[in-house]
């Protein structure tokens, strides 16, 4: 027999058996710790040998864990003849005990197979064609369940949970007031400051009023406050019943006999179809006063002369167009909004998904249906 | 393994637990007892440094817990596994994921070695086949045993069990004592578990604390059987002999 070789302190020491193959005492613990650091070495050490059996002595291993049993399954791996040629000598009771536990015998290493490769084009292409046509379903059914409900709350108002529908409209009008007053109101002075750059070569500063006043009533105070409410309002109503959905809290609506959409849908959808306009009204105002804020300090305009230009511009059906284009806004990110929440399935991940989902198809919708309202208006005026 | 010293616990103005102080010894299933509100949540919570206390001390394994030392409870948190009441795995991640996830995270095995050890710890909980799982497609069960793998990943010295048995079958529940037991066995892992499963208790147990709300503390602690054979305060009889108080059907309105 060969003399042992040991590196340093090294705890693990090889030795030649006489009658052929090798045999690896190790010393110490086989723990977490030192699991991956013990396989390189070994590997290293062993490399080269040839190894016809692979004999490993526990005799002096003073803590063993599945790690341990890890380290041994890999050594296993390095002899060409396999399990019939590994042998581990003096294990005590507790470590046979765990590798029986472990089904070590049956234990192999497999190769780590590389991710599925992501499937061919016309498959995608497949996939998201069915996936949305069951969505449009889906959303179809959605809009059928809201009327219906409508219908329901129309012909019997005081099924309508007016204590949930006035806390939604604090939490989308009141609360969110603040936000599309500054945003409505930097708008207004952006649009004023960049117009009048151009406006006072002509020397016809007063139009910048009205051209901040028709822009801000007609399109960019619906849209802007649409914008915001969705942002603000319509991801909080997609997580909040996403979250319900997934902790069953709807399924114990339904089977209490409430229809969850009557329920959880149609107070945020009232709530947002009369704030929302009202948002509306207020952003035009703020735009308004941001437009004026610039005609009085820079273009030396007086505030009668500027306001006196506004309301010359602007006509009643401008700002009922406006406020009407809010109202359809709001019940848009509504339905939406609890669209996708309605749609989580699993888990958190599915929450943000669908609260992602539900701003981006809002703001999506709010610019496509702006569009077909000046196609409408185009042709009808 | 575990020293809890004078502890107050509770929220904000509210204390729930007044000067409690026991300890758990190394290789010990250490079962912590209770009525519904009584604190032991909280207690878990505070021992492994989510809550901080009011007062007291608590040391793991000789390590002070302080909940807002950061350095010092990334030591204390290699030294503990937890598994949560809803084996809180995270859903993006696919069973094996889940396990991987500290293993890959605090040592420097090769990629093979980590897929079988994942593969060792699943079979260990007996979840053979499920690595591709995500855990939305587990029942409860396997969810608190996939949630048990992870806890294990790195082998912690401790383990602390949040209501294991909640929401299971009989079966199921009793496989999960069984495997609790296992483990105690052949890893020597020292296990902390709240439960007031009382099957579980009894088949599992080493030792327990009975906690009380009114009390706020701890009001019987020993070996279950004895407790629930010779103790003398009146709510540790009735929670080990809960049928004692109930008022039996009259065997005569049915037929």
């Amino acid at each position: 027999m060969t003399p042992p070789e040991t590196s340093g302190f090294s705890p693990y020491e090889i030795s030649e058996n006489p009658e052929g193959g090798v045999r690896v005492c190790i010393r110490g613990d086989m723990v977490a710790d030192n699991a991956g650091k013990m396989i390189n070495d070994l590997g290293l050490l062993l490399r080269g040998r040839s190894l016809s059996s692979l004999t490993v002595d526990l005799k002096h291993v003073n803590y063993f864990d599945d790690f341990g049993a890890l380290l041994l399954a890999q050594l296993r791996e390095l002899v060409p003849g396999g399990r019939d040629s590994f042998f581990i000598v003096n294990a005590s009771e507790r470590i046979r005990d765990l590798l029986s536990i472990l089904h070590f015998d049956s234990l192999n290493i497999r190769k780590v197979v590389e991710k599925k490769p992501s499937p061919g084009m016309f498959i995608r292409l497949g996939d998201a064609t069915l996936r949305h046509v069951s969505d449009l379903r889906y959303a179809v059914s959605f809009i059928g369940s809201i009327c219906l409900s409508l219908i329901h709350i129309c012909r019997h108002p005081r099924s309508l949970r007016s204590d949930d529908t006035v806390g939604y409209m604090q939490r989308v009008g009141v609360d969110g007031l603040p936000i599309v007053a500054l945003i409505s109101f930097l708008m207004g002075l952006i649009m004023a400051f960049m117009s009048s750059v151009q406006l006072e070569q002509f020397g016809a500063n007063i139009y910048v009023a009205s051209l901040v006043s028709l822009a801000m009533t007609r399109e960019l105070g619906p849209i802007m406050t649409a914008i915001i409410v969705a942002g603000r309002s319509g991801s909080a109503f997609a997580a909040e019943i996403g979250t319900m959905k997934i902790s069953e809290e709807v399924d114990a609506l339904f089977t209490m006999g409430f229809n969850p959409v009557m329920f959880l849908v149609i107070p945020k959808l009232v709530a947002a179809a009369v704030m929302v306009p009202i948002l509306t009204l207020f952003s035009d105002l703020f735009a308004v006063l941001g437009g004026l804020i610039v005609g009085i300090f820079m273009l030396d305009l007086t505030a009668g002369a500027y306001m006196d230009q506004t309301m010359k511009t602007l006509e009643l059906f401008d700002v009922f167009w406006g406020i009407f284009k809010g109202g359809v806004f709001g019940v848009l990110i509504t339905w939406i909004g609890c669209f996708r929440g309605f749609q989580v399935r699993g888990g958190a991940a599915s929450v943000g998904q669908a609260t992602t989902s539900a701003v981006v198809s809002s703001i999506f919708l709010i610019i496509l249906c702006d569009s077909l309202f000046s196609v409408i208006l185009r042709y009808w005026g | 393994m575990i020293r809890v010293k004078d502890l107050s616990a509770g929220y904000g103005e509210k204390i729930i637990l007044d000067h409690v102080s026991f300890r758990v010894y190394e290789g010990e299933i250490f079962v912590i007892l209770g009525g519904s509100g009584c604190g032991k949540s909280t207690l878990l919570k505070t021992i492994i440094g989510l809550i901080e206390p009011c007062s007291g001390r608590i040391t793991i394994d000789g390590q002070q817990v302080l909940a807002n030392d950061e350095t010092t409870m990334q030591t204390v948190f290699r030294k503990i596994g937890v598994l949560y009441q809803s084996a809180a795995l995270l859903g993006s991640m696919t069973v094996a994921e889940n396990v991987a996830l500290p293993i890959r995270e605090y040592t420097s095995l090769p990629e093979e070695a980590v897929d079988l050890l994942v593969r060792m710890k699943l079979g260990l909980v007996n979840l053979e086949g499920y690595e591709d799982h995500l855990p939305s497609e587990l029942s409860g069960g396997m969810k608190k045993r996939a949630g048990l793998a992870r806890a294990m990943a790195l082998n912690p010295k401790i383990l602390f069990f949040d209501e294991p048995s909640a929401g299971l079958d009989p079966v199921t529940s009793a496989e999960l004592d069984e495997l609790i037991l296992r483990l105690n066995r052949s890893l020597g892992t020292t296990m902390v578990i709240v439960t007031h499963e009382l099957q579980s208790i009894f088949s599992v147990a080493h030792r327990v604390i009975m906690l009380d709300r009114l009390a706020r503390g701890i009001i019987a602690e020993g070996n279950p059987v004895y407790l629930r054979d010779h103790s003398q305060n009146e709510f540790v009889k009735r929670f080990f002999n809960p049928q004692a108080g109930m008022m039996g059907v009259d065997p005569g309105i049915f037929p």
